[in-house]
């Protein structure tokens, strides 16, 4: 066993305030180790550990006996063990999520960022990478470069790690044989080259018995670089870089204790900016020049990249959370159509057409994603052609945004490139997103502005315009009571139009089927066309059964606030199932009909609906009624 | 300002950059309080982060009645130096049955800690709740998110957390759901004393050796904080220059012998000791090698 190297300096028992000084100024270096289940990267992870020292006495009598226990290594130590945290993966012998790990040496700091090599869990690579400055891929010397290992690589290359590390591990296991070396490092140019990686660093190590970590090792007289700990405290912090660059700050709170204070608080994403420079708000696009720069400590007369600060400006112009704060002169991009690299990260396959929360820096909008251009195999980087992306699925997309973005291409500014969906429904993130650049149609198709304005509309008709949505499962009673309920406002001298599910089929929507991607397209497109008719003044009546809530508020969210009223046809499975008027609910008991509301699809009932009736305690005549009274009321 | 900011910069502007990202999602956050030393810290980034507001939440304390004298005296005047409302709660079942961890055992610690939190949590309705755990404490903890979901019962379930990535946190919620969020996930305990020692944090004089009445007791070197310490058969307390690493209840802390009288001095001893710092918790050694995994899937912070 070799000696803790790092910490144990003389220093400490000399001189701490000495000491201590020194180690005020290190910077931080963050990284992943990638490998594959029996590459010994958790092995590598415990060593660094244990080599520096962050492994204490208490917990070394735990290894020790856990080790002979539960070990690999029979009755050596196995530093494995240091780090499988969760009680179910050590019973499996596999990490299965991203861990976070520190440790220090005399001039770094170090966030390990410890990903699983288990063939499914791509998603928490990624997660682990996009806070990387660096990589060490593993490489077990006995086998070589395996399609992990090429998984790996593109994987950190595509988040934009900089720095590639190859660490070819297992060493000992070959004899430290440096023709070994040199073939996996021939083998590994070769792959590295296609995919673009231009420059990695390869080092042999043995993570077991500690070759080349801290100190070079005698077994490997042939090699002559750094020991992977040197390069790890070598290597360029991507930080450093960003200061370089032009200004931007998205604002993640207003600031404002009292009348005589009003300041926007953030991290900066880019740049650097001093008290008098101009600066723009985006979207707005208006100037203003930067006054304070405020912290706790002190006003600040320079702030830089990846400081958490609070600004003030000489003049009141709005600004609020979600805007970039930029340099005046070279202002980033702002945009509502994009394409973007996406990696699905939930086990719900990606929606076309679904409307997904979209999280980029501050920002928070609606966006509904098109079928991927191609999906990109990780495996053998081939481009497959694809209609949507399956858990851990990795393509290229284009989505559009319902209200502007502020953007940078993910390549210049990951802050403001990289973005997160969000299921509406469930709230779970369900993939990462990279912004590659916005589509010239979203840049050169304006709206027209029109002379005579839906108020004007509405006004020679003399009525209030609205949707009536009609939901609930086949056989409910939408139709009978919607076409019930446009009588009545017809002889009221009311200006309507019905849009009923079955006949829209037959025409408008007659290329759609009942996939639940067709589906969301269809209410889409009806949404579409009952927001015209809302534009002309009408009262729309549609009648569908819309089974999907994020569907039906991707209409209401393009209506003005109070149009869209839901009406939940409420008829419970048994009593829609017994009427059966078309005969629909026996062809798909018998499984003549797929992907049919309430048998092998779900039905997202309502929450809050405007109108809610319940056609079993109620007759459609009646139920006609209240709804004219609630409209007209 | 220099123009590469330290890893004590970049970890500041880290925790800075969580609270704020907070307050665009929660409806009602709450600050959670132990008094110990990363409390002291989470505290004092908390006033950083919306200077010149004070900080839009309050302080929560659950208390055990069983902490020690200084840690109450400290809070009383940190919240009241914060600006801040202090909200205090004691599990009215736990008192009522006099709960207590020298006749109770692991019983203590989930009826005033674990079912506090949570009553305490469910009374004030607070949907977003601020902890001050660190993933180098303990293994199960390396893996925990920086915004952690609780379902309604305040369940933590491994397997069903939400991937974060760069520095975008997804705090959207269900009614009943909460989130308990981390800001000082990424601080060691050698960032969290440099960062006290740098900005002049007030900690708990308990950190530091003076001479106190202690006994040894089942391999842990406890001190008489006060008159309820039942004293064993035989047992007498005895003068020792003593300090501790973390503070919880005080029959549940351990104490180390020590000469550190000032931060240099604690650094330096804790650079130089070897064993770890939950070392002196007796919670962490009921139930086995899951144990800290197994409370926090019941709601332990």
């Amino acid at each position: 066993m070799t000696d803790p190297v790092y910490v144990t300096d003389a220093l400490i028992a000399e001189d701490i305030d000495a000491y201590l000084a020194q180690h005020q100024q290190k910077s931080l270096l963050r990284f992943i180790t990638c490998g594959s289940v029996d590459d010994g990267k958790s092995t590598l992870i415990g060593r660094l550990l244990y080599d520096s020292k962050m492994i204490f006495e208490d917990q070394l009598a735990a290894l020790e006996a856990d080790s002979k226990r539960v070990g690999t290594q029979g009755q050596e130590i196995d530093f494995a063990l240091l780090v499988d945290g969760l009680a179910a993966e050590r019973e499996q012998g596999i990490t299965i999520d991203v861990a976070y790990r520190f440790f220090t040496t005399e001039k770094r700091k170090f966030i390990v960022a410890d990903t699983p090599g288990h063939e499914q869990y791509t998603r928490n690579m990624v997660t682990g990478a996009s806070t990387a400055d660096l990589a060490v891929i593993l490489i077990d010397a006995r086998k070589g470069v395996l399609t992990q290992t090429r998984r790996h690589s593109y994987l950190a290359h595509l988040i934009g790690v900089r720095h590639i590390v190859l660490a070819v591990n297992k060493m000992d296991l070959v004899g430290y044989d440096k023709a070994v070396f040199e073939r996996i490092l021939l083998s590994y140019r070769a792959f590295a080259t296609e995919i673009g990686i231009t420059r990695f660093t390869a080092i042999p190590i043995s993570g077991f018995k500690g070759d080349n970590i801290t100190t070079l090792s005698d077994n490997t007289p042939w090699y002559k670089g750094p020991t992977l700990v040197e390069h790890l405290e070598g290597v360029e912090v991507a930080a450093q870089r960003e200061v370089e660059k032009p200004f931007r700050m998205p604002v993640q709170w207003v600031n404002r204790p009292n009348l005589d204070f009003r300041g926007f608080s953030g991290l900066i994403a880019g740049g650097s900016v001093k008290p008098g420079d101009a600066v723009r708000v985006l979207p707005s696009g208006k100037t203003t020049t930067i006054s304070r720069i405020v912290t706790l400590d002190q006003d600040l007369d320079e702030a830089v990249a990846g400081q958490s600060v609070t600004l003030c400006f000489a003049d009141e112009v709005d600004c609020s959370r979600g805007d970039v704060i930029a340099a005046a002169d070279t202002p980033p991009e702002v945009a509502d159509q994009f394409e973007a690299t996406l990696v699905w990260m939930a086990d719900e396959a990606m929606i076309p057409g679904r409307s997904y929360w979209l999280k980029l820096a501050t920002q928070s909008v609606s966006a509904t994603v098109q079928p991927p251009k191609y999906e990109v195999n990780v495996n053998t980087m081939e481009h497959l052609a694809a209609k949507t992306l399956e858990l851990n699925g990795i393509g290229v997309v284009e989505l559009t945004t319902d209200k502007p973005l502020v953007f940078e291409a993910y390549e210049g500014n990951r802050t403001l490139g990289g973005f997160i969906l969000i299921d509406k429904l469930t709230n779970a993130t369900v993939a990462a997103g990279m912004l590659h650049f916005s589509l010239r149609r979203a840049q050169n198709v304006h709206w027209q502005a029109l002379d005579i304005s839906r108020e004007a509309h509405a006004g020679l008709k003399n009525q209030k315009p609205a949707v009536l949505w009609f939901t609930g499962l086949s056989g409910s009673g939408k139709s009978t009571i919607a076409n019930l309920v446009e009588k009545k406002l017809h002889r009221m001298n009311r200006h309507t139009f019905l849009l009923d599910g079955d006949n829209v089929r037959h025409g408008l929507n007659k290329d759609l089927g009942f996939t639940e991607t067709d589906r969301i397209e269809n209410i889409r497109r009806v949404g579409e066309v009952a927001k015209l008719m809302t534009d002309a003044g009408l009262i729309v009546i549609t009648a569908f059964i819309s089974p999907f809530k994020a569907e039906r508020d991707m209409v209401r969210a393009m209506l003005p606030e109070g149009e869209f009223v839901e009406i939940f046809i409420d008829t419970p499975l048994a009593e829609a199932e017994k009427r059966d008027v078309k005969g629909l609910y026996k062809k798909a008991r018998s499984g003549q009909l797929k992907n049919f509301t309430g048998i092998d699809s779900p039905y997202e009932a309502p929450e809050d609906a405007e109108i809610r009736i319940d056609t079993t305690a109620m007759t459609p005549e009646d139920a006609a009624n209240l709804i004219v009274e609630r409209l007209l009321g | 300002m220099t123009e590469t900011m330290n890893h004590l910069d970049r970890l500041e502007a880290e925790s800075l950059h969580i609270m704020r990202e907070v307050m665009a999602d929660a409806a009602k956050p709450v600050m959670l309080y132990s008094v110990g030393k990363d409390s002291a810290v989470m505290l004092h980034l908390a006033r950083k982060a919306f200077y010149p507001s004070p900080p839009p939440f309050p302080l929560l304390h659950v208390d055990t009645t069983w902490k020690f004298k200084a840690m109450y005296e400290l809070r009383d005047r940190m919240a009241a130096e914060s600006g801040m409302e202090l909200l205090v709660y004691q599990n009215p079942e736990a008192k009522e049955r006099g709960i207590n961890p020298f006749d109770h055992g692991p019983l203590h610690t989930d009826m005033w800690k674990t079912e506090g939190l949570k009553q305490a949590l469910d009374l004030h309705g607070f949907d977003v709740a601020f902890g001050g755990a660190r993933r180098d404490e303990e293994k199960s903890r390396a893996k925990e998110r920086i915004f952690s979901f609780r379902t309604a019962s305040h369940g933590w379930d491994p397997k069903r957390q939400r991937p974060e990535l760069w520095n975008l946190y997804n705090a959207r919620k269900a009614k009943g759901e909460s989130i308990r969020v981390f800001p000082i996930s990424n601080w060691t305990e050698l960032d969290i004393w440099q960062y006290i020692a740098r900005e002049n944090i007030p900690i708990v004089p308990l950190y530091f050796a003076v001479p106190r009445p202690t006994v040894e007791r089942d391999g842990l070197l406890l001190m008489v904080d006060d008159e309820r310490f039942p004293l064993r058969e035989g047992e007498v307390p005895v003068e020792r220059s003593i300090r501790f690493r973390t503070l919880g209840c005080y029959p549940l802390t351990g104490a180390v012998e020590s000469e550190a009288t000032t931060l240099s001095e604690v650094i330096q001893e804790m650079l130089l000791t070897t064993t770890s710092e939950r070392q002196g918790r007796a919670i962490d050694k009921d139930g086995g090698d899951a144990s800290m995994e197994k409370k926090k899937q019941e709601g332990y912070f």
